[in-house]
């Protein structure tokens, strides 16, 4: 038997990468991975999958998927899951995943553990480590349920590449008529990265001074070449300076990038806890006492006004 | 119209968790306790939706210990008309035992709307509102930042990675707010003075367990120490170095 079922994300018939981390951390449970996602027709990158461990990729079909159908989806998906018998469903702890993974664990009558960072099984039962407190301390839970519903927190399951190929299966599915509909998707500037999903932050608090000046840190993420967002503490958040979507911190999101530089910012307990599990933090203060040179691997004292625009005349060259 | 807000107590966001001695959970002694900021979102937008209907209830409702008659106090003085609290000294670990609890609370009344923060600050679960919807059967749109209520028929902003959902939704339905859906207003004197004549019904519960068993709640692993590369624009040659042969994240 399959033991973990990995529920996929596409937008715009497109496979978000997010998938990929799903499929890598439904493999660590071991004995096979099934992916699942929701598509109103093919989907772009799916049969890439196999290459990170799943055995099957089941695409279900409805046009009803043509935009995100929480209720249409979790409908499916949770019929899948019951049909299949898995001992695990897993999400990515993504916007969409957030919202989907409740629903479906609801129609299989368990709660989901959520927006966990490591997991293993145990004989019978599977045993996951979640940041609780914003990450202020870890929370190590038995999940005794079947199945477990776990989501998993972006930016942690890096994936692996196995020379592997996965078997594609369609499956054309029917659903209730949904009360929830999706009417649009208002997108972003062009380019624009979600703090959540970036594999480079670069955060400013009040040290910026003024709104306007975030352009320099927006032009050093753009010195990174897409991979990089700005990010903001819940000071600047608070003044209206920069969107709630940008907070990093115990009221915003808590974010794992491989690379955190935070500029201009003290280091208040509820921001520290939202990028301490940032794999490399950088920080640029004129203060050098400041407690984010406490959690920091590399600390510039400084004025960061002189500092950020030399770092992305660098960052520009080794890109350039 | 007819608003149930379901609120939690949680410690402040400033505070620094100490772990109990049973090393399963938070040692909360000199630990300030406080609403959870996002169901201050969902107190708000529950207050403006009935004075703009200028009628109706809204009706507040928090599982927790008895001391969680505090924090429901607190949405009686910012202007909700009656709180209910499910007494329990312990929370399960299980997010479905709650919204268990709280579907079996609600369904005895018909709602027409049933407001939640998306999240937590404290176990950070992020679900109970959307379990909650499920249990009971009502459509849910879930880290609403913005909202239109026309009759029976609402639209709702949420965010998602790079844009902006925008979802309609019928009546009755459970939404869970996030920041940005509104400014939380602060209890005035005379609400706080008001709230404490506002009826509070206390009922017991009895929270099961669930299938979710605490092992341990653990401090993070420390960082290692780092270290100051050097002051002003003359410290950034190092810094890129240090990054690309060091740290290799460049």
């Amino acid at each position: 038997m399959t033991l973990a079922l990995a529920v996929l994300e596409q937008r715009d018939g497109v496979l978000r990468k997010i998938s990929h981390e799903v499929v890598t951390g439904s493999q660590r449970l071991g004995r096979g991975v099934d992916a699942v996602l929701c598509a109103a027709g093919p989907v772009q990158g799916a049969d890439q999958l196999g290459k990170f461990g799943a055995d099957r990729v089941i695409t279900l079909t409805n046009p009803a998927f043509a935009k995100y159908a929480p209720e249409a989806c979790a409908q499916a998906i949770a019929e899948r899951a019951k049909q299949g018998g898995y001992r695990a469903v897993l999400f990515a702890a993504s916007a969409t995943g957030k919202d989907l993974a409740p629903r479906v664990a609801a129609k299989l009558g368990v709660g989901v553990a959520a927006d966990i960072t490591d997991l293993a099984a145990l004989g019978d039962a599977i045993t996951v480590t979640r940041p609780v407190y914003a990450g202020k301390a870890l929370l190590k839970v038995k999940v005794a349920s079947q199945p477990a519903v776990l989501s998993l927190r972006p930016n942690v399951f890096t994936p692996v590449e196995r020379p592997k190929a996965g078997t594609p299966e369609t499956a054309a599915v029917t659903v209730a008529p949904c009360r929830v509909v999706v009417r649009e998707v208002k997108a972003a500037a062009a380019g624009t990265l979600d703090v959540a999903e970036a594999q480079i932050i670069i955060s400013g608090g009040r040290g910026l001074k003024e709104p306007a000046n975030f352009k320099v840190l927006e032009e050093l993420a753009q010195a990174f070449g897409g991979k990089a967002a700005v990010g903001a503490s819940r000071a600047v958040v608070d003044a209206g300076w920069r969107a709630h979507a940008d907070q990093v911190g115990q009221t915003g999101k808590t974010v794992s990038p491989s690379l955190y530089i935070a500029v201009g910012i003290s280091g208040a307990i509820q921001h520290l806890a939202g990028m301490r599990t940032s794999k490399v933090i950088v920080a640029i203060n004129k203060d050098k006492d400041a407690p984010i040179f406490k959690v920091a691997d590399y600390g510039v004292v400084g004025d960061l006004f002189e500092i950020v625009p030399r770092l992305t005349e660098e960052i520009r060259k080794l890109h350039g | 119209m007819k608003i149930a807000v379901c609120i939690k107590r949680v410690p402040d966001s400033e505070t620094r968790v100490k772990i109990a001695s049973d090393g399963k959970s938070l040692d909360d002694s000199g630990v300030k306790f406080v609403m959870n900021p996002y169901d201050e979102f969902a107190v708000e937008e529950a207050l403006r939706r009935k004075e703009k209907a200028s009628s109706g209830e809204v009706a507040v409702i928090c599982l927790g210990p008895a001391a969680a008659q505090e924090t429901i106090r607190t949405a009686l003085a910012m202007g909700a008309d009656r709180g209910i609290l499910l007494q329990s000294d312990r929370i399960p670990a299980d997010p479905f035992e709650v919204a268990r609890i709280i579907a079996a609370e609600l369904k005895s009344t018909s709602w027409d709307l049933l407001l939640f923060g998306r999240m937590a600050i404290d176990d950070y679960n992020h679900q109970v509102g959307a379990l909650t919807a499920e249990l009971l059967g009502l459509p849910c749109v879930t880290a609403i930042s913005h909202l239109e209520i026309e009759g029976t028929k609402g639209v709702a902003e949420r965010e998602i990675e790079g844009g902006i959902e925008v979802v309609e939704f019928p009546l009755p339905a459970v939404l869970t707010a996030d920041k940005g859906l509104n400014e939380p207003r602060y209890p005035a004197l005379k609400g706080i003075m008001a709230a404490k004549k506002k009826p509070l019904e206390v009922k017991p519960v009895q929270a099961s367990a669930g299938t979710f068993e605490v092992v341990a709640l653990s401090p993070p692993p420390d960082r290692k120490e780092g270290k100051i590369v050097g002051e002003g624009v003359g410290a950034v040659g190092e810094l890129v170095r240090l990054l690309r042969e060091e740290a290799k994240v460049l």
